[in-house]
């Protein structure tokens, strides 16, 4: 099998080795950038399976590198920064961001995201039987399994199901969930939203206290996977 | 507020107003009277004068009372012509004396400020040398660890098996969590005294929320967290990364700060309007004359252990304080603490849509 190829945008070079010597000690191919700019020539030159991107680089925004990315790239791009308030986190994965997360971070986690990231680049959305954990998502008949018993589910909370599960492993903001489920003029009622993944992770998860395949980005949505 | 210049001006009219209700009051009863026993009274008049205000309107004072006293009292009256050199020696003399009294009294009121100010500086300095030595200790320590771990890891004399390198390397480890958590409450203490701290409201599941924290408390081995979940909960609208903030640091000092073994308890309730927080345990408790000081930015028991860094509390108050929630702290019965939080928030039930 051939090494996923990963492209690390950061401007401290002792994140870039940190990161170099876990990844390439994980079985990956790392190519690193310092800035912007280089960051879009190496993407240009060597597609990574991966981008793993800094916010703030030296030349420009790492949000305006991200969108420019996103004008062509589609693969998954994880944003790893400092940055931890809610509109820039918000802003990133609204500009395309797969996954985001925050400095200082445990590299088992990185290692879990980047896995799941890579996964969903293989998996994209046209596929209409998916298969997650001990979940089984047929998108066709409209049916959700667990440990192969059928679910029973209502109408919103199949379709939020199906929502999580074509995008697993990505941050999804609640504006986003709430404008696919809900539509347009939803966007702000949240309420909705906790309500339906209450109900949901009590019918899919084992423990819905502990809940393992939707999980909450406090103040920013949910990442669903396993 | 007031400006200092309208302080200024307001000064200015009440020496003046003073001097002309006295030289009035006098002149009133000047037939009973001696004219030198008006000057006395005008004299104690500057002199009360002296020590309220500023020194300019203490001497308007003096030398307004001075000319009144000429031109109304000394003979001829209605002149500021002086016919008797006695006369010329009093009010010359009054007029020292009136000024003098002015510029002595406003000295004194100087020094004595000067004073004050230098006792509430070395106060301020006392205070902020205690703030930052438990700072610099809290954050030194953690760093020595490190760096000390790292030095013994590196030295290649040193032959460490396998499971000792594992041991000190778990150390950074916690070293680093501690540093951390430190750096998070300094940076969030001073989000609160920046003063432009704004909740963001958004509806809060408070089961899921307490649940998330609870899993986030570390070395919580020995204690017991209690909670059980409310099925009829509302939805609250709050500012949860706040909430999520004053849910962990309290739970966090009751695992620190309860013997193991010891029960925390959180209650959630929709109370009148507000969402109730309780947070109980069965720990050693507070005593009462700490109650109100806990909360005091960097304030901590006499001899609680080492560890921590005094702004847990304080930060728990910040941010229930922006929410406009009000917290309070009472003895458990009969041993141990409890944290009372209440935060306004609007609430939705709307359960109805379950079957959607």
């Amino acid at each position: 099998m051939n090494k996923h190829e990963i492209l690390v945008v950061d401007d401290e070079a002792q994140i870039r080795k940190l990161l170099q010597i876990t990844l390439e000690s994980n079985d990956y191919k790392v190519r690193l950038a310092t800035t912007g700019k280089e960051a879009q020539i190496s993407a240009a030159h060597h597609p990574p399976e991966l981008i793993i991107l800094d916010l703030g680089l030296p030349d420009k925004s790492g949000h305006i590198v991200l969108k420019e990315l996103r004008e062509w790239y589609n693969k998954s791009i994880i944003i790893l920064s400092v940055i931890d308030n809610e509109e820039d986190i918000v802003s990133a994965l609204d500009n395309g961001a797969t996954d985001y997360l925050t400095k200082p971070f445990r590299t088992a986690e990185l290692l879990a995201r980047i896995r799941a990231a890579i996964r969903r680049n293989s998996t994209e959305n046209d596929e209409s039987n998916i298969k997650i954990g001990e979940l089984e998502i047929d998108i066709i008949s409209r049916t959700a399994k667990k440990n192969n018993e059928v679910l029973k589910l209502t109408s919103t909370e199949f379709n939020l199901l199906s929502l999580f599960a074509r995008n697993e492993g990505r941050v999804l903001t609640h504006q986003f969930i709430l404008k696919e489920i809900w539509g347009v003029g939803f966007q702000t009622e949240t309420q909705y939203l906790r309500v339906f993944v209450g109900t949901l992770r009590k019918k899919i998860e084992d423990n819905p206290n502990q809940p393992k395949y939707i999980i909450t980005e406090s103040g920013v949505g949910y990442r669903f996977g396993k | 507020m007031k400006t200092s210049a309208t302080l200024q001006y307001r000064q200015y009219a009440l020496s003046t107003l003073s001097v002309l209700t006295v030289s009035v009051l006098c002149f009133l009863i000047k037939d009973e009277i001696n004219y030198r026993i008006a000057a006395l009274i005008l004299l104690l008049t500057v002199s009360v004068v002296a020590m309220l205000f500023d020194i300019l309107p203490v001497l308007l004072a003096a030398f307004l009372s001075a000319v009144i006293w000429n031109f109304f009292f000394i003979p001829p009256q209605f002149t500021l012509h002086i016919s008797s050199t006695e006369d010329l020696l009093t009010f010359l003399s009054y007029f020292f004396v009136a000024s003098l009294n002015a510029v002595l009294t406003f000295k004194i009121r100087q020094a004595e400020r000067k004073a004050r100010d230098k006792e509430e500086k070395e106060q301020t300095i006392k205070l902020y040398n205690t703030l930052l030595n438990s700072l610099s200790h809290e954050l030194r320590t953690p760093i020595s660890t490190i760096l000390g771990t790292v030095d013994t890891l590196k030295d290649s004399n040193l032959q460490l098996n396998n499971e000792q390198q594992l041991d000190l390397l778990n150390d950074i480890d916690i070293a680093t969590v501690r540093l951390n958590r430190q750096v998070e409450n300094i940076l969030n203490m001073s989000r609160i005294e920046s003063g432009i701290l704004k909740p963001k409201s958004d509806w809060c599941d408070m089961n899921e929320l307490v649940n998330s924290v609870i899993q986030k408390i570390e070395n919580c081995d020995g204690h017991q967290l209690n909670y059980t979940v409310n099925e009829n909960l509302p939805l609250f609208k709050l500012d949860i990364g706040f909430t999520e903030q004053i849910l962990l640091n309290l739970l966090h000092n009751a695992v620190q700060y309860t013997p193991s073994n010891s029960i925390i308890e959180i209650k959630i309730f929709h109370e009148s309007e507000n969402c109730k927080i309780i947070i109980s345990d069965n720990g050693n408790g507070i005593p009462e004359s700490e109650h109100q000081l806990i909360f005091d930015k960097f304030r901590r028991l006499p001899d609680s252990k080492t560890g921590g860094s005094g702004l847990g509390l304080s930060i728990v108050k910040g941010f229930t304080e922006a929410q406009n929630g009000t917290i309070l702290l009472q003895n458990n019965h009969p041993n141990g603490t409890v944290f009372k939080i209440e935060i306004p928030a609007e609430t939705s039930y709307i359960n109805h849509l379950k079957n959607e």
